[in-house]
């Protein structure tokens, strides 16, 4: 290319006259293949850019764009996640007409299971992600010509700085097991405390507010208010709220293999003509009204323990509660049936207050993959009782109600759970009683996350 | 409850940490690790579980839910591999920066081409992941896509730090494909060769190395063998043999033990991710001893 234009130059220098019309030839050819190799080292350049913009969105390619492309549109993809619970059991127990905690005020609910084959309560749960703002959630229970609401709550999930509010019919963050349905319980039974606490636990309709402190030891501190309707509360038709909780839970780990968590809780609430059955000191069923304050306070402590934190051959569960519930009032007791007359006769009004404590203890061990067996130790004491004018018409017997029980437990998957329990049950006076469970536990359907 | 009120805003109105740094939460150590990378001194990050246990179960301990909520970006797998635990973590966090969706949710798994999608979904299959199978860690490949999104997520989060994140992102990418390139080639004899594993968990890996499976000893994914399964694999190894059977670090050594003794080939365990042996200490230790310790067993 060099050459020839030397020879042209040279030719034009030796033959100016021929040297015009070459040289602009030429000049035309240079310039086209300036023009040439320019356009393709812009091409070439473009080519560059678009290459290094897909490098830099190299995320998104392969997996997006075929996720993108392989879900077509599905409506039921928005379908909330929906889960079902089949539980049932076999329980072998003595047939009392009733089942009372001895030193306790009765909480309303039957105590204890059916005798032989029954299904207990199946639960139906249904959440999702409302928004990007909030998450819904509904835990019915179906029944016999019933359905229940367990829980019927939405949570925020766009508030920031630690702060969580939940609204509508929850279960309260009060303690550690309360929050636990029956399918996530470690024994057939409900514990002791639980049960002359709240029945089983203590939910409402109502709000809450929690906060997690922005620290590595974990911190949570609450707040809920709500109507208050269930025990040891009645509801009172009013406007503000009918009962108040605080709770605070701190927990962390200890090396890889243990973590733990802590609280105290605290329950306000208030009764108006609460009603329940006692004996008078003959032994005459009476019916009682307590109306006043109820206010429990809540210790727990749950400790887990797996090597190197891999539960899944070994593992141990610790979990005790403690309480302790002051009632201040009065109690109205009178005949529960015309036709057998207490010595309340048609109705005798005293003071009432008591201080009672209790608690629990358990221990769960898996000894092999899919095997557990574990023990609880139920205690509670009837404390300081004051009846006021009713001293005399009811008996304070000095008694603390107990239950050992035992269970062992095979899981051959993590949606299914077989179990066999025994109970050593003293928790009415008088009774020594011997209790054989052997229960079965599904869940069917969206894989629910497990709280610690 | 005065008192109370007062307290709570005396909490709030306590001055929020200055973060000077970009706050990782990590669900595996893999991701732990590409973030450290990526990130150096400009990040800090925690890592939730460690190699020793299986992510599918990890307990949502107070702990997690402690470092999510201050977490400005959570980087797990994803393709639910993480489903039993996290959504609690990420629920009780109060954190809203790190919700699904947001652009401080960051999953692996969206960012690389998923094997084994289901083609039914029920869970008489076992622990499926209608994702497709979750261990993408397997294959240094995928690391190096993840590694690029991830640099842009944390760029996207933490503008001031954008050009640091490229930065060390360009550099890691030039160490990365030249391991990449020496392990390929210390693996060549690997190619073709015949393994079973204990859990369903390697075929990224398999299609890296050209390894050729052919059998898996859980019957279902996340299943235990019994000892008659097992038995059974023993027999079929007999007309398909197995050079050696191969279990990540975190899973019990039984399964694999017993099918050593009767079927008379050797384990192998490979650290998995990152912090799985002594040698990995970090993403490239993990493919150096991943490919040793299955060069040391190949005959």
């Amino acid at each position: 290319m060099l050459r020839p234009t030397l020879l042209v130059a040279a030719l034009a220098v030796a033959f100016p006259a021929y040297a015009d019309a070459d040289l602009d030839a030429l000049r035309a050819e240079i310039k086209q293949m300036k023009t040439d190799y320019e356009t393709r080292i812009q091409s070439l350049e473009t080519r560059l850019q678009s290459a290094e913009r897909q490098a830099d969105t190299a995320g998104k390619p392969a997996a997006e764009d075929a996720a993108i492309a392989s879900t077509t549109s599905s409506p039921s993809a928005f379908n909330p996640e929906i889960s079902l619970i089949l539980q049932g059991d076999y329980a072998h127990q003595r047939d009392l007409p009733e089942r009372r905690i001895t030193g306790f005020l009765p909480n309303g609910k039957p105590a204890g299971t059916t005798r032989g084959f029954s299904v207990n309560e199946s639960e139906l749960v249904i959440a999702a992600n409302i928004d990007p703002y909030f998450r819904g959630n509904l835990i019915a229970t179906v029944n016999d010509g019933q359905i229940g609401v367990e829980e019927a709550w939405f949570q925020t999930l766009s508030l920031s700085n630690g702060l969580t509010v939940k609204g509508g019919r929850f279960r309260s963050s009060l303690g550690y097991q309360n929050e636990q349905h029956p399918h996530a319980w470690d024994f057939a039974t409900q514990n002791l405390m639980y049960q002359a606490l709240f029945g089983e636990a203590y939910s409402q309709d109502g709000l809450q507010l929690k906060w997690v402190a922005p620290t590595d030891l974990f911190t949570e501190l609450g707040a809920e208010v709500g109507r208050g309707a269930n025990f040891p509360g009645t509801d009172r038709n009013k406007n503000g709220f009918g009962s108040y909780t605080l709770f605070g839970h701190v927990g962390g780990d200890i090396g890889d293999s243990h973590s733990w968590r802590s609280g105290l809780s605290y329950l306000s609430t208030r009764a108006a003509e609460r009603s329940g059955t006692l004996s008078d000191f003959a032994g005459v069923p009476v019916e009682t009204h307590y109306s006043g304050d109820s206010k429990t306070w809540v210790a727990d402590l749950v400790w887990k323990w797996a090597p190197l934190g891999n539960a899944t051959v070994n593992n141990f569960k610790f979990a005790s509660e403690l309480f302790r519930r002051t009632e201040d009032g009065s109690l109205l007791c009178s005949d529960l049936l015309a036709a057998n007359p207490s010595s309340c006769g048609g109705g005798v009004t005293g003071a009432y207050r008591t201080v009672q404590y209790g608690g629990y203890a358990q221990g769960v061990y898996q000894f092999m993959p899919r095997w557990r067996a574990g023990y609880r130790y139920d205690r509670l004491s009837p404390g300081t009782r004051e009846f006021g004018a009713n001293n005399a018409n009811l008996p304070r017997p000095n008694y603390d109600p107990t239950r050992h029980s035992l269970m062992v437990d095979y899981s051959p998957s993590e949606f299914t759970r077989f179990r066999v329990q025994y109970s050593k049950d003293r928790a009415m006076q008088g009774q020594d009683e011997n209790q054989w469970f052997v229960q079965y536990i599904y869940s069917l359907g969206a894989h629910g996350a497990h709280s610690f | 409850m005065t008192h109370f009120r007062l307290l709570i805003l005396f909490f709030l109105t306590l001055p929020t940490l200055a973060h000077a740094t970009l706050n990782i939460f990590a669900c595996e150590p893999e991701w732990g690790a590409l973030a450290t990378e990526l990130g150096g001194e400009a990040i800090t990050v925690y890592t939730a579980t460690t190699a020793f246990q299986d992510p599918h179960h990890i307990e949502a301990r107070p702990s997690l839910i402690a470092q999510m909520r201050r977490a400005q970006l959570a980087v797990c797998t994803g393709a639910e591999l993480e489903i039993g635990w996290l959504p609690v973590l990420l629920r009780q966090s109060g954190n809203a920066a790190i919700q699904p969706g947001q652009p401080g949710y960051f999953e692996a798994t969206r960012f690389v081409t998923m094997r084994e999608k289901p083609a039914m979904l029920d869970r008489s299959q076992g622990d499926v992941h209608p994702g497709g199978n979750p261990h993408i860690q397997t294959d240094p490949r995928n690391i190096a896509r993840v590694a690029q999104a991830l640099a842009a997520r944390m760029a996207e989060i933490d503008p001031g730090h954008a050009a640091l994140y490229k930065e060390r992102l360009n550099a890691f990418n030039t160490r990365w494909t030249a391991a990449m390139a020496r392990w390929q080639t210390q693996a060549l004899p690997l190619k073709g060769m015949s393994i079973a594993v204990q859990h369903q968990a390697f075929p990224y890996l398999e299609d890296w190395l050209g390894l050729k499976q052919v059998a898996v000893l859980e019957p279902k994914p996340g299943v235990e063998p019994s000892i008659s399964h097992l038995a059974e694999i023993a027999a079929q190894l007999k007309t398909t043999p197995a050079k050696m059977v191969i279990r990540a670090a975190y899973q019990s050594p039984r399964p694999a033990q017993w099918l050593s003794e009767h079927a008379s080939i050797p384990v192998v365990v490979v650290p998995f991710t990152v912090g799985g042996s002594a040698r990995a200490k970090d993403l490239f230790g993990l493919y150096d001893d991943t490919i040793d310790q299955l060069l040391k067993t190949a005959p």
